[in-house]
């Protein structure tokens, strides 16, 4: 997905004159070609994350577009209260675009993890969030949103599903449908959770868009009552919008995600995912437990 | 002093008091610059505060926004009535600015460090753009203990935004916590251009915000009184944020007039 940002980074500095790109020391080399071409727009920040997010929102209010990308808890965590009050509380449009995920870099260890992202973005009101699956589905949600005028994160992954779809921001697909169960599967946590219940009988749809949260879909397509919310960051993020859309429907959730707590070991991602739980297997196991 | 400064002190004190809300310490103490900014300065018309060719003013340091919006008052941006209903449920008016609001307030400011670097994208914003407007930020003392102050001064500097003009207003406030010492030679080692003045002498406001653009970002280090022009105010902490009593009022209002 990360050079599927410099491709469609590259398209939109070239279509939208009020695109301005911000690297935090991140992903220069790949941009060179763009520092070459578009040398008023395209800028090596540095490595100073607060003032880069209040810059953005400077450019915002002159009228550019911005897009900040570098590593998630740097661009979420430590740049918090400027994503708050600089773009939430201004209401100005721009574009935050991590890399890393939950733990891309697993061997790097618990200060470059970041499965609280959606969580905390969750908190600022009109953040919209959105979390694809593959590198295609980034560069179609990208152009569908990067200047609609809110303040929008995409949560970029090396994990990717092995099939794209035609997603639309703000609307959950429906993959499959089935009666015992509805499976919600956020981004790239759709890959194992097809893997889970390829020949059980339940409904998986998938979200892309997480905020604003497609509830419709969700009222829609959840008869049974069961919900299995499978979601790449910290599990159970996303329970209280399932809740809010299922209302009053008496519903039982099971949850795969990131656990809360620090995730101590290195080694790669997929040793993370076999940790966590983030298997077919292991989702299966808990759809078993779902259905019971 | 111009008579026009003890005019919108005055205001401020009665609006503070019938809100029972205000740093108005910290408004006294900008008062006098933000006023040659508004009637010399900014190229900004009350009727258009949105125009694109506008010049742009931030107050980074939003408590002190009893002085902002006393002088957009009177400039017409909102009516003076308005002015009065600060702080009250339905008021555009609170204790931090909000631009969503607030006619002539370019950012919502509060939380410290914020305005500054809003105002340094702003300016890289309209030096991509080609524009000739200017854009002057107000700071604190006690504000540039924050990280993102000289975070934002090296991006000015780096980026060569020679349309931003930032004014420290160094009243002290930040001595019984952390001594910054000298913020001239701070700035100037960071790339900046430098003009230390007495903040609220008009005829040295005047002349250094009117001083022709560097090749580098002027920094206008101005060193001022909190809660100046009252006795019973000046330098005291208590007033950091206090609206005054009945008798307080009155004890003010008649050093002012």
């Amino acid at each position: 997905m990360r050079q599927q940002l410099i491709q469609s980074g590259e398209a939109l500095l070239a279509k939208d004159q009020k695109l301005v790109i911000l690297l935090g020391d991140m992903s220069v080399f790949g941009f060179r070609e763009a520092f070459k071409n578009f040398p008023t727009r395209i800028y090596n920040i540095g490595i100073l994350e607060q003032s880069t997010i209040g810059l953005a929102a400077g450019l915002a209010m002159t009228g550019m577009v911005p897009i900040v990308h570098t590593i998630a808890p740097f661009l979420v965590e430590r740049s918090l209260e400027q994503l708050k009050d600089d773009f939430g509380y201004q209401k100005l449009g721009g574009n935050f675009v991590s890399i890393g995920a939950s733990y891309d870099y697993s061997a790097l260890g618990c200060t470059h993890h970041c499965p609280g992202d959606v969580g905390i973005l969750k908190n600022i009101p009109g953040m919209e969030i959105v979390v694809p699956g593959t590198a295609a589905e980034f560069d179609s949600l990208l152009r569908q949103a990067y200047d609609n005028g809110r303040p929008t994160y995409y949560r970029l992954s090396e994990q990717e599903n092995t099939e794209s779809y035609p997603v639309k921001f703000g609307k959950a697909q429906v993959i499959k449908k089935g009666k015992k169960a509805t499976i919600i599967a956020v981004g790239p946590a759709l890959r194992p959770s097809l893997e889970a219940c390829a020949n059980d009988d339940v409904t998986i749809l998938y979200y892309t868009t997480v905020a604003p949260f497609d509830s419709d879909t969700l009222r829609n397509n959840c008869s049974s009552g069961r919900v299995l919310l499978c979601e790449p960051y910290y599990t159970g993020t996303l329970t209280n919008d399932i809740m809010s859309a299922l209302n009053p429907l008496p519903i039982v959730i099971e949850n795969v995600g990131v656990p809360r707590e620090f995730l101590t070991h290195y080694g790669k991602a997929s040793e993370q995912d076999a940790y966590i739980g983030m298997t077919g297997s292991a989702i299966h196991s808990k759809l078993k437990k779902l259905l019971l | 002093m111009p008579k026009i400064l003890n005019k919108l002190k005055c205001s401020i004190l009665q609006t503070s008091f019938k809100a029972g809300e205000g740093h108005i310490a910290s408004a006294f103490s900008i008062l006098d610059i933000l006023w040659v900014l508004y009637d010399q300065i900014l190229k900004i018309d009350p009727l258009k505060p949105r125009d694109e060719k506008r010049d742009r003013f931030f107050l980074s340091k939003g408590h002190a926004s009893l002085g902002l919006y006393a002088v957009l008052a009177e400039k017409g941006f909102f009516d003076k009535e308005e002015f009065e209903r600060f702080g009250t449920f339905d008021s555009i008016l609170g204790g931090h600015p909000d631009r969503n609001k607030v006619p002539g307030v370019e950012a919502s400011t509060g939380s410290l460090g914020h305005g500054f670097p809003m105002a340094v994208g702003t300016a890289l914003g309209l030096k991509i753009t080609g524009s000739q407007a200017k854009v002057f930020v107000l700071i604190g003392d006690g504000e540039a203990n924050e990280g993102a102050v000289w975070e934002s001064a090296l991006l000015a500097s780096h980026h060569n935004l020679t349309n931003l003009i930032c004014i420290i207003d160094y009243n002290h406030s930040t001595d019984r916590a952390l001594h910054i010492g000298d913020l001239a030679k701070k700035f100037e080692a960071f790339g900046w251009r430098t003009i230390s003045i007495d903040g609220h002498n008009h005829k040295e406001i005047l002349e250094s915000l009117k001083l022709k653009l560097s090749e580098k970002p002027t920094a206008i280090i101005a060193t001022t009184i909190k809660g100046y022009g009252s006795k019973m105010m000046e330098n005291n902490p208590a007033w950091h944020r206090k609206a005054p009593t009945k008798n307080e009022l009155e004890i003010i209002l008649k050093e002012l007039t």
